[in-house]
């Protein structure tokens, strides 16, 4: 089943003519809209006209988390702010500032394209009922695939992330078929239905699940399957790139399709940026080509994935990428938050009492837990003065990463201060 | 008037941290007169109250234990019943609020003393000063 069938199968000779047409026009519509590109575009010389192949978009300069950063928040718009877009999504950076998406009419039309193509790939009729789990609001995660389902025209039911036992009423209550959330909730889901002694084959009318925004494993994923008695589907995105919908499995369960004909996937090696031998890993590096409100070239998402090589047996001529593989940073997520140990520094070496030495345990499916060591001076016998204190860290860390962690005090010196990179996150989970 | 000292130390719940600290008394031999432990989730502060109060935080210090020494009241009190009672009763009159407080007891068991840690201890010793208690200085100070 197709949603766009023509483009879904589209030849490689004909995929890649379109590729450079809207590459071709999006390097155009950035060198005249976005200072910044045009800038970048002038420090290396190059014209809209020099880009004659697909292979050229090797000579296009790169965009990073950074530029984003630094061009917050509206330096990188390729159309007026008013008027131009009528959405804004953000997602957490490193520094404070976070990374603001804008959405034209167009761009929310297109990726809700893009994931009614995902839905209906993985099976999705007009029977289905899609209960979506994600947190709505400035995270993409939930709108985006919300708009997706409702142009499949099925029925949606926002649930919103959290509150598991009206999760499980609503489901049974409405017969949801779909579930959309990330990987560690689906595992506390599961155990709370197992807890409750339902059984989801028995008890609700679950087909399939798609799971997205963090990281898991091939054996979680059939545990998961297992336990719920559905068919789990993985999903990527990212805010950058319009949130889910970037690329998603089909029933074959074997890679994820990347649509090609809005995004132009280069997998390079993260030291060098020259690209690795096809089925190699690499960073994906992401250019858009349908993009009108922020089109990016060439973002380097830091994401580490490979090219499956060979044909999907599902007819879709759209590369597959593998599931995430790494990071190429040290961003971490939790509750599909984005976390950097930056962050957490930050806001630790601003409260007085603090020593330098931290460390972060991330433990079961979704717990967080900063060690942080106490100033030797800060002690001073008195119990208060140290509950004050760890309270004062959970509620500073809280308004910086959108989650409360658990907040162990220590001696100072008790954390291994090792030669070179200390080790800063401890991940025990078992996603 | 005077108030007498407690050593404190800062210690995360792990087992035999105590141990540890005795040991490092004991070697020194440094006699415990009173100690007193309180404990949250997660970590604790340990108090005491020794007879070499000032070779007890050195040793410590250098063994690498987070401790501080504090000030606090030592009220005197006879060793019977309704005597921390009397006390309390005084405490609350002049609104002076315990932060933590702990029992030591002579050898002689005719005396004892009331330890409180108190956030203001030099408005504490004034207020203290009008009532009919007796504060104890420093326990039997070093030599």
């Amino acid at each position: 089943m197709f949603w766009q069938e023509e483009i879904e199968t589209i030849d490689s000779k004909n995929l890649e003519k379109l590729q450079l047409e809207r590459l071709q026009k999006t390097v155009r519509c950035v060198y005249e809209n976005v200072p910044f590109y045009r800038d970048k575009f002038k420090d290396k010389s190059l014209k809209p006209d020099d880009i004659k192949t697909l292979q050229d978009i090797r000579k296009l300069p790169f965009t990073t988390r950074d530029d984003l950063r630094l061009n917050y928040p509206y330096g990188l718009l390729a159309v007026p702010k008013n008027g131009g877009v009528v959405r804004l999504h953000t997602s957490s950076g490193t520094t404070g500032k976070p990374k603001a998406i804008f959405f034209s009419k167009n761009d929310v039309n297109q990726s809700a394209e893009l994931i009614a193509r995902c839905l209906v790939m993985t099976g999705v009729k007009s029977d289905d009922i899609l209960q979506n789990m994600m947190t709505y609001g400035l995270f993409t995660g939930a709108l985006v695939m919300h708009y997706g389902a409702e142009k499949v025209g099925i029925l949606v039911i926002p649930a919103g992330p959290g509150n598991t036992e009206r999760q499980i009423a609503l489901m049974q209550d409405f017969s949801s078929t779909c579930l959309h959330l990330t990987p560690s909730y689906a595992l506390y889901l599961s155990e709370v239905m197992e807890s409750k002694g339902i059984m989801p084959k028995r008890d609700l009318s679950l087909r399939r699940a798609y799971l997205g925004a963090e990281p898991y494993s091939e054996e979680t994923r059939k545990k998961l399957e297992q336990m719920l008695g559905i068919d789990i589907y993985n999903s990527y995105g990212l805010s950058e790139m319009n949130g889910p919908g970037v690329a998603f499995e089909c029933i074959n369960k074997d890679g994820m399709h990347i649509w090609e004909d809005n995004f132009i996937v280069e997998i390079l090696d993260q030291e060098t940026g020259e690209p690795v031998t096809e089925g190699q890993q690499g960073e994906l590096v992401l250019t858009t080509l349908c993009r009108e409100g922020m089109p990016f070239l060439r973002y380097r998402t830091k994401d580490i994935a490979k090219i499956i090589p060979g044909k999907c047996r599902c007819g879709r001529t759209h590369k597959r990428i593998s599931r995430i593989l790494g990071r190429v940073d040290d961003m971490f997520i939790v509750r599909g938050v984005n976390i950097f140990p930056q962050q957490i520094e930050r806001v630790l070496m601003s409260i007085k009492g603090v020593a330098q030495n931290y460390q972060i345990h991330l433990e079961a499916y979704d717990k967080m837990l900063v060690k942080v060591e106490i100033e030797q001076d800060f002690f001073d016998g008195n119990i208060e003065h140290l509950l004050i204190l760890k309270s004062k860290i959970t509620e500073k860390l809280k308004s910086e990463i959108l989650i409360t962690p658990k907040v162990e005090l220590l001696e100072p010196s008790t954390l291994p201060m090792s030669e070179g990179k200390t080790q800063r996150v401890i991940d025990r989970r078992t996603l | 008037m005077s108030g007498i000292r407690e050593i404190s130390v800062f210690a995360e719940n792990k087992p035999g941290k105590i141990e540890k600290i005795t040991g490092v008394l004991a070697n020194e031999g440094i006699n415990i007169l009173a100690i007193s432990i309180a404990s949250t989730n997660g970590f604790g502060i340990i108090k005491f109250i020794v007879d070499k109060m000032e070779l007890a935080y050195q040793k410590l210090k250098e063994k690498g234990f987070t401790v501080s020494l504090n000030e606090v009241l030592a009220i005197e009190m006879k060793d019977m019943p309704g005597q921390i009672h009397e006390i309390a009763r005084v405490l609350l009159r002049n609104e002076i609020n315990m932060e933590n407080a702990y029992v030591f007891i002579e050898e002689s068991r005719k005396q004892a003393y009331f330890i409180v840690q108190v956030k203001d201890i030099e408005r504490a010793k004034r207020l203290l000063e009008k009532e009919n208690l007796k504060l104890y200085d420093e326990v039997k100070e070093e030599k």
